[in-house]
C-alpha cells in the first residue's frame, strides 16, 4: 500500500534527500500493519522530537494502524501567530 | 514619576498630568480601553474631533524582563464602529516607558490640511509643522532621522492614513529604524491621519529603566521567565528559525488554509511560501538576509528575519504568516519574493497587510482583479499611494471591497476580515472571531494554540466541544498579557511551561508593590472585556453581530467538509461574564 509522508521543518534534517515539495512516498506490504510510531522508526525520527502528527489532516495518536493511500505529517513543537 | 500626555490637535496644547486615581494599575490594552471606553462618546465619528488616540506601553515596559516592550494603541475604529487596540512591536513602547509615559492621549482635529508631528521627549513635548507630509514610511523616517537622529524612535503613517483609508496602520520603527512594526488592524492609521498628525519623535533621552519597587525580588523573577523562554522550543527555536510563516505547512496539513477566497482548505502550491521555504532562501542567497531578528529591546525570541532577493539585496522584513497566506493561497499566488515585495508595500504605504490582503482575493472573486494575476496585484497595490479608486478601495479592506465588487463571501466580522485560519476547520478560532470586541481577530483569543499545535492542551478543531471554554480563557488571558507591554509569543511558553505566568506575576508584584495571584490576572481580563464589550454596545454594536458570515454555516469546506455549526446561543456563552 502507497504511504504519502511529509515532514516539518527540524524533522527533514534526518532525511538528507527529502524532497519538500512532494513529500516521501512509501510503498508497504499491505498485510503488515504499520502504524505512525512505526513509521517514525524506520525513518529514524527521534521519538522525542515529534510533537504530533496529523493523519489525513487529523490529529492522530501515534498508535493508530495505518491504512492504504494514507497521508501522514510529522511535526517538531512549532507556533507562530 | 509616571505621567500621561494629553495632546490637543485644536489648540497645540501638550500637557503632562499625573495619571488620573481611574487608571491605576492599568497599561497597554487596559489603559487604552479603559480612556477610551471612559472619554470616547461612543456614537461618535471616528474621524472626526470627538475619537481619541492612545498610545500606551505596557506595565512591565522599560524593565529588565524579556519581550516586554510592546506598544498599545487605541481608539474608535473607523473599520468596525467598536472599540479597537492594535499592538506593535518595534522600539517606541520601551522608549516612552523609559520616559515614564503611561499614555499619550490625541485628541480633537486641527484645522483643515495642516499637518503636524510631535515631538516627545523627556518632560516636554510640543506640535511643529510637519517636514515629512505626503511621503510615505520610509521616506518620512529616513527625513526625519536626518533631522532628530539614530537614537529616537518613529511612530508614522503613510499616505494611507494620510487619506483615511480604513485598513490604515501606524508604523513604528524597530532597532534599525525601519518602520516595519505596524499597529496594523481596525484603521488606527486612519485616525491619527483624520488628526493631522503625520509622525511622533520618541526621543529616549535622560529616560530610565522603569522604577522598581523591589529590585532583587524582580531580578529572580525575570530570570525565570527568561528560562521558561529559552527552555520552550517553540520560542527558543521555531520561531527564530522559521518565523511565524512556519505555519503555512501546519494549517495546510490541517486543512484549514483558507484558498481563493475562503473556498477550499489546502493550496498545492503551500511548500513555495513556507517558513522552510523562507529559511533556506533566507539563508542561501545571504546578502542582507537575516535569520532571527529581534524587533525590539528585549525581545529573546527573535522571530523575524530579514528576506533577501535572488541578488542578495533586501527586498522586506520577514512577511508574516497572514501576509504570506493572504497575498499568497487566499489571491492564488505561490512566488514568495512577489509576497515580499507586497509586504514591503504595506509597511511603506502604512496599511495593514491582512485587510488588504483579504481585499484582494475578494476583489479576484468579484472579478475586479484577475486571478493570480500579480502584475494586476501590484497595479492596485500602488493605487493606495497614488490614490487611485482602486487603491482606495482595496486600501479601505475586504468588507468595502466586497460590497464595491458584489461579492456574496465576504469573510469579515464586524467590518474587519478574517486573518489565516478557516472557521470550519479551526472552529475554536472561529468562535474568536465571532465573539471578540475587535472584529474578525486572531492574536484575541489564539485558539490555534491548542486547536492545531498542542499547545496549553489539545481540543480537536473540528468538533465543537470545548472551543467555547477555550476562547473564553485565551481572550480573558490575552487582554492581560496586552496590558504587560507582553509579546504574544510569550503566550507559548506561558501555556506550556508552569512556572511562566507566576513569573510574571512575581514581575508585576514586585515593580509595583502589589500582591496579585494567578486569579488577578484573569480578573483584569474580563474587567477589560467587559469595558469593551459595553463600550460597542453603546457604539450600536448588537450581541447579534456576534457571528460569522452566512457561508461559513453553509458551505462545508474541503477537505474535511465541515461548516462552522454554532448558534447564536451558543456563541454568547464565550463572554456572557459581560452580560449586556
Amino acid at each position: 500500500m502507497a504511504l504519502h509522508i511529509k515532514l516539518s521543518t527540524t524533522l527533514r534534517s534526518y532525511l538528507p534527500d527529502y524532497d519538500s515539495e512532494k513529500g516521501l512516498e512509501l510503498e508497504l506490504d499491505p498485510a503488515t500493519r504499520v502504524t505512525a510510531a512505526d513509521i517514525a522508526a524506520r525513518l529514524g525520527l527521534p521519538p522525542d522530537e515529534i510533537k504530533f502528527i496529523m493523519l489525513n489532516g487529523r490529529c492522530m495518536d501515534m498508535e493508530t494502524p495505518l491504512g492504504p493511500d494514507d497521508r501522514l505529517a510529522f511535526f517538531p513543537a512549532v507556533g507562530g501567530g | 514619576m509616571y505621567q500621561f500626555l494629553r495632546v490637543n490637535m485644536d489648540t497645540r496644547e501638550c500637557r503632562f498630568e499625573p495619571v488620573p486615581r481611574e487608571y491605576e494599575g492599568l497599561g497597554g490594552r487596559g489603559l487604552t480601553s479603559a480612556i477610551v471606553a471612559n472619554e470616547v462618546d461612543a456614537g461618535c465619528n471616528p474621524i472626526g474631533p470627538h475619537n481619541k488616540l492612545v498610545f500606551a506601553p505596557g506595565l512591565l515596559g522599560a524593565t529588565n524582563s524579556p519581550n516586554t516592550n510592546r506598544l498599545s494603541v487605541g481608539c474608535k475604529s473607523p473599520l468596525t464602529g467598536g472599540i479597537k487596540e492594535a499592538n506593535a512591536g518595534g522600539q517606541p513602547g520601551g522608549h516612552l516607558a523609559r520616559l515614564g509615559i503611561l499614555a499619550i492621549i490625541v485628541e480633537k482635529l486641527p484645522k483643515d490640511g495642516e499637518w503636524w508631528d510631535l515631538e516627545v521627549k523627556k518632560d516636554s513635548a510640543r506640535l511643529v509643522k510637519s517636514s515629512v507630509s505626503g511621503l510615505n514610511n520610509f521616506d518620512a523616517v529616513d527625513k526625519l532621522r536626518g533631522s532628530y537622529g539614530d537614537k529616537c524612535s518613529y511612530i508614522t503613517i503613510g499616505r494611507a492614513g494620510e487619506f483615511k483609508l480604513t485598513a490604515a496602520s501606524i508604523a513604528c520603527t524597530d532597532r534599525e529604524l525601519r518602520p516595519t512594526r505596524h499597529a496594523g488592524r481596525g484603521g488606527v492609521g486612519a485616525v491619527m491621519g483624520s488628526k493631522g498628525l503625520k509622525a511622533i519623535i520618541v526621543d529616549p533621552a535622560g529616560g530610565d529603566t522603569a522604577p522598581i519597587q523591589d529590585v532583587k525580588a524582580f531580578r529572580e523573577a525575570s530570570k525565570r521567565f527568561a528560562k521558561a523562554l529559552a527552555e520552550n522550543p517553540v520560542t527558543s527555536q521555531a520561531l527564530p528559525n522559521y518565523g511565524t510563516d512556519v505555519l503555512v505547512n501546519i494549517i495546510n496539513e490541517a486543512g484549514g488554509l483558507p484558498t481563493h477566497n475562503f473556498e477550499y482548505g489546502r493550496f498545492p502550491e503551500h511548500e513555495k511560501v513556507s517558513g522552510e521555504r523562507m529559511n533556506e532562501l533566507t539563508t542561501k542567497r545571504g546578502g542582507e538576509g537575516v535569520v532571527a531578528h529581534g524587533c525590539m529591546s528585549g525581545c529573546v525570541i527573535r522571530c523575524s528575519g530579514l528576506y533577501p532577493g535572488k541578488n542578495g539585496k533586501l527586498i522586506s522584513k520577514w512577511p508574516e504568516y497572514e501576509t504570506v497566506w493572504c497575498f499568497g493561497p487566499h489571491s492564488e499566488i505561490d512566488d514568495l519574493d512577489f509576497i515580499a515585495k507586497c509586504d514591503y508595500l504595506c509597511d511603506d504605504y502604512g496599511v495593514d497587510t491582512i485587510d488588504v490582503g483579504v481585499a484582494i482575493g475578494t476583489a479576484m472573486a468579484g472579478g475586479g482583479i484577475p486571478w493570480g494575476d500579480k502584475d494586476a496585484v501590484l497595479e492596485a497595490m500602488h493605487g493606495i499611494s497614488k490614490g487611485t479608486p482602486l487603491g482606495r478601495i482595496i486600501g479601505c479592506g475586504a468588507a468595502t471591497t466586497g460590497r464595491v465588487f458584489g461579492v456574496r463571501r465576504v469573510a469579515a466580522v464586524k467590518g474587519q476580515s478574517l486573518p489565516a485560519y478557516d472557521p470550519r476547520a479551526v472552529k475554536g478560532q472561529g468562535v474568536t472571531y465571532a465573539t471578540t470586541p475587535m472584529g474578525a481577530d486572531h492574536t484575541a483569543g489564539y485558539a490555534v494554540t491548542a486547536n492545531i499545535l498542542h499547545c496549553g492542551g489539545y481540543v480537536d478543531p473540528l468538533k465543537k466541544e470545548g472551543q467555547i471554554e477555550l476562547s473564553r480563557n485565551l481572550q480573558i488571558a490575552t487582554a492581560s498579557i496586552d496590558s504587560v507591554g507582553l509579546c504574544l509569543f510569550t503566550a507559548f511558553a506561558l501555556l506550556d511551561v508552569p512556572d511562566a505566568l507566576p513569573a510574571v506575576v512575581d514581575m508585576l508584584n514586585a515593580k509595583f508593590g502589589w500582591q496579585l495571584t494567578g486569579d488577578d490576572v484573569s480578573g483584569l481580563g474580563k474587567r477589560i472585556l467587559t469595558m469593551e464589550i459595553d463600550f460597542n454596545r453603546r457604539a450600536g454594536i448588537p450581541a447579534s453581530a456576534d457571528r460569522l458570515p452566512e457561508f461559513f454555516e453553509e458551505e462545508p469546506l474541503p477537505p474535511h467538509d465541515t461548516v462552522f455549526d454554532f448558534t447564536t446561543e451558543e456563541l454568547q456563552k464565550t463572554l456572557d461574564f459581560a452580560d449586556k
